[in-house]
């Protein structure tokens, strides 16, 4: 272990000093670079271990010792009868979870676009207004927001809709906003949307051919970046959803957890996956982004 | 509809005299009332889901059962063991905030200084931080369990390598908690204090040398106080998220209400019993109050930052 890191050290020195960053000189990179490595190396080794320990968790029976892809094959053949676990209830939570990601997105996406774009052009008032709510469930955590939200579900699934979990959905949006507004905002900052719609109006397209045609193209970065975060907060959430003694996935993983840990650390760890799938797309699209504003 | 009265009110009051003028305000009239209407289906939802729930917390905290105002209700705030759980939630969420933004900056400092700025390893630790920052609630709880619960993996290697037993309960006392807690604030730390170790720049280093600084210096005197508000405005941020956090502690702790949003969660499912009265609604608005004050600090902070940037 020791010997490996001392080559990785000297490996990021001399590559360091090979690059040589114009800030620095060069008696000092050296110095620097093996302080780098340590912060790094501690840093990265907090953020690896549990995620390691997880993997290994789902791999070894914790009381017989015995190493074996079990949970893993029940998660992909969708029967735990082997492990003597149901999982049903993961199924479930997972159906409706992947629901409540396409509804809250989409949502999401009618709610805040053609209103972010209207008051971009129009408004500066209205644009920090619309920003200073979208960013309040910030300083509204959650499970404040869920005790007031508690009356209003059981009014609306006794009197308006039903029990089903899907109408989380209207509580997701309010939980994605502030992720889902600053995505947009980036994007909406980024071209020059007043030139783009009024030379298209003078060119005679309608308001509808203008948001579609014009507008929605070069927001189309923004608008996946949102709907991907967007997916990645839905996927984890877990607060609303128990409180309100609905299931999703979070709960159905947390139930599952009281009887067969093995296959809900290899859930957690296949959501995990997904979610650094999403968040490094993200990544790309936001790359993608800067290098075309660059050209 | 009463905010499109409203809005009549000076438009009606601006059209003067002349036709032209009339025509004018006319149409910059139609052109509001365009807006409005396009804006209104934001605010009316964000009415329903977002201001009637806070409204719901805020007027609950002051009614008696039937109704009527009183202030009764926050007498149970004083009482011992809600405050113990006020100071648990505080004392935790200062700590991981403390080790997290330390932690996190000094991460920060380490992907940026000397490296080039769209470096492979820098993408991949932000891109991962973005992932694990988000990475709250259940899941997180299970990691920790299987690195250091009672069958964890660090813990059987712990024993193996040391022969001392790891308490099984450490995850449920506080330091175990902290810890828990540090493994989504570091990320979150990396990915917010990331721009503002991007804004130093070399040439201040450069400056500072040749007038004669050295390396102590150069941290005391130029890069710490120009980091500084940022590095205290992403604390509170961190403290916020902390203290208003809910699922990974309720999936720690399945019985105890050592922290104030797991009281919460007690007051909710006790909501029938008339003691509880109010419970819920007045720790909510607590809470409210608590993390405000830490986003308005936060704000001020950010805008002495700002004349930097």
């Amino acid at each position: 272990m020791t010997e490996t890191s001392t080559t990785a050290a000297t490996g990021a020195a001399t590559e360091a000093s090979a690059t040589k960053p114009p800030q620095l000189r060069a008696a000092r990179v050296r110095k620097q670079s093996i302080i780098k490595f340590v912060i790094l190396l501690v840093t990265l080794g907090f953020l690896f271990i549990p995620l390691f320990s997880m993997l290994i968790f789902t791999l070894r029976h914790p009381l017989s010792g015995r190493w074996s892809l079990a949970p893993w094959v029940a998660i992909f053949t969708g029967n735990g009868e082997s492990l003597g676990a149901d999982l049903t209830v993961l199924w479930q939570g997972l159906g409706t979870s992947l629901a409540l990601c396409v509804v809250t997105v989409v949502i999401m996406l009618l709610l805040m676009v053609p209103t972010m774009v209207i008051v971009h052009i129009r408004s500066k008032a209205l644009e920090r207004a619309i920003e200073w709510v979208a960013t309040l469930p910030l300083t509204i955590p959650a499970i404040v927001l869920v005790v007031g939200l508690g009356p209003i579900y059981r009014w609306l699934s006794a009197d308006v809709l039903s029990t089903n979990p899907i109408w989380l959905c209207f509580a997701y949006v309010v939980l994605v906003m502030p992720f889902a507004f600053r995505a947009i905002a980036v994007g909406l900052n980024s071209i020059d949307v007043k030139t783009l719609v009024e030379a298209s109006r003078s060119l005679g397209a309608s308001w509808v051919k203008v948001f579609f045609r014009v507008i929605i193209p070069n927001l189309w970065q923004s608008i996946l970046s949102a709907s991907f975060i967007s997916i990645a907060v839905v996927l984890g959430e877990y607060t609303v959803a128990s409180l309100l003694g609905r299931m999703n996935l979070q709960v159905a993983l947390y139930q599952l957890g009281q009887s067969n840990s093995q296959i809900s650390t290899a859930m957690s760890l296949l959501a995990l996956l997904f979610g650094v799938v999403l968040l490094v797309a993200l990544d790309l699209i936001s790359d993608a982004m800067r290098k075309s504003k660059e050209n | 509809m009463t905010a499109a009265i409203a809005q009549n009110g000076p438009a009606a009051k601006a059209a003067g005299p002349s036709a032209s003028s009339l025509s004018d305000t006319l149409a910059k009239h139609r052109q509001e009332l365009g807006t409005f209407a396009v804006t209104l289906p934001f605010f009316a939802y964000t009415a329903c889901f977002l201001l009637a729930p806070t409204v719901i917390v805020v007027v609950g905290a002051f009614q008696t059962r039937d109704g009527a105002f009183t202030l009764a209700n926050f007498s149970k705030l004083f009482e011992a063991n809600t405050v113990s759980a006020f100071v648990t939630s505080i004392l935790v969420s200062v700590a991981s905030s403390v080790i997290g933004a330390v932690v996190g900056g000094l991460a920060s400092y380490a992907l940026v200084i000397g490296a080039k700025p769209n470096g492979l390893m820098r993408r991949m630790v932000s891109a991962i931080s973005s992932v694990l920052a988000q990475f709250g609630g259940v899941m997180l709880a299970f990691a920790f369990i299987a690195t250091i619960g009672i069958n964890g993996i660090g813990t059987m290697f712990i024993k193996q390598v040391t022969g001392l037993t790891v308490n099984p309960n450490w995850l449920s006392s506080l330091p175990g908690l902290v810890t828990v807690y540090c493994y989504f604030q570091i990320p979150l730390m990396i990915i917010i204090f990331l721009p503002a170790v991007d804004s130093i720049r070399p040439q201040w280093r450069e400056a500072c040398e040749s007038l004669g600084g050295n390396t102590v210096q150069y941290w005391t005197r130029v890069a710490l106080p120009i980091l500084a508000p940022r590095f205290i405005s992403a604390f509170l941020l961190l403290f916020a998220s902390a203290f208003s956090a809910y699922a990974t502690a309720a999936a720690l702790f399945s019985q105890r209400s050592i922290l104030v949003p797991l009281m919460i969660q007690g007051a909710m499912r006790n909501e029938m019993d008339p003691n509880q009265q109010g419970f819920a609604q007045v720790l909510a608005f607590a809470m409210i109050v608590v993390v405000a004050v830490v986003m308005l600090l936060s704000h001020a902070v950010e805008k002495r930052a700002g004349r930097w940037q």
